[in-house]
């Protein structure tokens, strides 16, 4: 399994990774030899085989619906390169 | 003084022959020493430690002190702790102060520890040398042109070179067993949910596990009776009621059955280890146990399921690094999609990117079945391997590594080489077991460890055959002689 170029791309956009055009070579290089690592799975059968997501038997507790956080926002934006009036600043989206 | 364990420490504290405010000036002295060359500390915390050993003699002066009031450990830099920088060994948390303590951090503290810095650590919990942490790669003090091994490779070799006397570790494919064999000390990665997870900062959350990093089985047992049990702030804790896990550490061992491992003897282990690791056994058979050859026959497929699994649930994880709320943002960002691309181009190290990437990958449209679902099917087959051993066996012995501490530099641009040699640790993450390494010998004046493997909430045992161990051999008392 080998991965070109424009995959590579697609992946990073997908992880929102900017990628240096110069970087783009070695990652496929090296995700290409990771893949291969990993072909060795095919090696057995797994027909049937329930998959095993966790190691021990979770499920969701349940709790009664009592407050337990306080709001701590002060706390949180004491960063304030970051905030403005208690909002976070983010670059325009709606024009 | 900077010599003695856990124990020994609690007892000198009580018996007053030492206060915690002068242990703990010995410690950070030989932490502010020796951090330039080994670089184990991302931060020492000075005055705080100082101030909270003044409060700890006071609590002991006025008899309210605890077991563990005053004694000096270190915390590795995932848990978070609040008011202290945690970085996670990353760029992109360099600025990131905590606004909570983990639960582990927490208990530790209520215990009466006193924290004397934040280890250093691969970026994120990543790697298998330390070498890929944003604060340069610690050293490893039997050989400092060598690595610690990692993540957790600050911890161990601050507890080596005796910086401190315990630190914790995180383990999720190996990163307490590894570097504690490289180093020369006693790492216990604990069942799966048996340690809480809340305020670890997260790297794969179905593997991800605290323990404690020691010099010795006893001290080990000493931090789990602190830190094990359940937390209602992680849905993945578990409910099984702990141990006393000091309470099994003299029992005998006569008629344990051992479960040697055919598939962890094999062409990637080197010779010397494999004897060193033989005559360890032998040590055990010594004191009564029985050795019995099993099989572990699906061993070479827990790397690649383990790379499918560990970046998918980090790629996963790690989308909370966006530059927005916390953590390194990108200067003038042209739009937010470029502030999200650059921040975390910027913030993350090569290999935290790498990993990102597989992870992307085995989980995007059309390969899920193919890697993902592949890789849990091969977990659940590696878990029955293991129970199907554990139906013939009490514990299973072997290697922690397929050799001793490599170079610095020897593997960190080949990164299929480095995952290999975590092929004696993933398993145990992946079937969520409980394991140890405690030091077993040298070769050329570098440490290896032997590694046990118990089924599940069964750490009492573990620690009870390494300490019954290292009361026979004296491998866990050896320290690097630079540090002596």
């Amino acid at each position: 399994m080998s991965l070109d170029k424009s995959e590579i791309q697609k992946i990073a956009w997908l992880a929102r990774l900017a990628i240096n055009k110069d970087d783009i070579l070695s990652y496929c290089d090296e995700l290409t030899d990771i893949l291969d690592l990993m072909e060795g799975m095919n090696s057995v059968d797994t027909t049937n085989i329930t998959p095993l997501a966790h190691p021990l038997e979770v499920f969701s507790r349940l709790r009664t619906d009592n407050i337990t956080e306080v709001n701590q926002r002060e706390h949180f934006q004491t960063d304030q390169s970051k905030t403005k009036n208690g909002y976070y600043i983010v670059p325009k989206v709606i024009e | 003084m900077y010599k003695s364990t856990l124990a020994e420490l609690s007892v000198a504290l009580e018996s007053k022959k030492i206060s915690s405010e002068e242990l703990t000036q010995i410690y950070i002295e030989r932490c502010k020493k020796y951090n330039d060359s080994l670089n184990c500390f991302i931060t020492i915390i000075e005055e705080k430690a100082l101030k909270k050993a003044k409060e700890a003699d006071k609590k002991r002066a006025s008899g309210t002190g605890g077991q563990f009031t005053g004694i000096p450990i270190a915390q590795k830099d995932i848990f978070c702790t609040d008011g202290i920088k945690t970085s996670c060994g990353s760029k992109m948390l360099d600025n990131f102060v905590a606004p909570y303590d983990a639960t582990l951090v927490k208990r530790m503290n209520k215990a009466g520890f006193i924290m004397l810095g934040k280890t250093n650590m691969d970026e994120f919990a990543m790697g298998s040398s330390n070498e890929t942490s944003f604060y340069g790669p610690v050293k490893n003090p039997w050989d400092t042109s060598r690595v610690p091994g990692g993540s957790s490779g600050g911890s161990a070799s601050a507890v080596a070179a005796r910086l401190c006397p315990a630190a914790s570790g995180t383990d999720t494919g190996g990163s307490i067993r590894q570097p504690s064999s490289f180093c020369g000390i006693t790492g216990l990665k604990p069942t799966y949910g048996r340690v809480s997870r809340y305020g670890m900062i997260a790297f794969a959350s179905s593997l991800d596990q605290g323990g404690p990093m020691t010099q010795t089985a006893e001290d080990a047992a000493l931090i789990m009776n602190v830190i094990a049990g359940f937390d209602h702030h992680d849905s993945t804790s578990a409910e099984e009621p702990i141990d006393d896990y000091t309470a099994k550490l003299n029992n005998s061992i006569k008629g344990l059955k051992i479960g040697l491992p055919k598939q962890y003897f094999d062409k990637n282990l080197d010779k010397n280890v494999a004897g060193l690791i033989e005559d360890g056994i032998k040590e055990l058979e010594k004191l009564g146990a029985k050795c019995v050859d099993i099989e572990l026959p699906h061993t070479e497929l827990s790397i690649p399921a383990y790379y499918v699994v560990a970046p998918a649930e980090c790629s996963s994880n790690l989308s909370r690094f966006d530059g927005v709320r916390f953590g390194h943002r990108c200067n003038e960002p042209e739009n937010l999609s470029d502030l999200y691309c650059r921040s975390r181009q910027e913030g993350f190290g090569k290999e935290v990117k790498r990993r990102i990437m597989t992870g992307t990958y085995v989980l995007s449209a059309g390969y899920y079945d193919a890697y993902y679902l592949k890789a849990q099917k091969i977990r659940q087959i590696i878990r029955n391997d293991f129970q199907n051993a554990f139906k013939k066996v009490d514990i299973i012995a072997g290697p922690t590594t397929t050799g001793t501490a490599f170079k610095l530099n020897e593997k960190i641009n080949d990164p299929v080489s480095m995952y290999l040699s975590d092929i004696y640790t993933v398993s145990a993450n992946l079937a969520g077991l409980p394991a140890i390494s405690i030091p077993s010998g040298f070769i050329e004046e570098l440490p290896a460890g032997m590694q046990l493997i118990g089924n599940y909430f069964q750490e009492s045992l573990l620690i009870n055959v390494a300490h019954q161990f290292q009361k026979i051999t004296d491998w866990h008392q050896k320290i690097p002689k630079s540090y002596e």
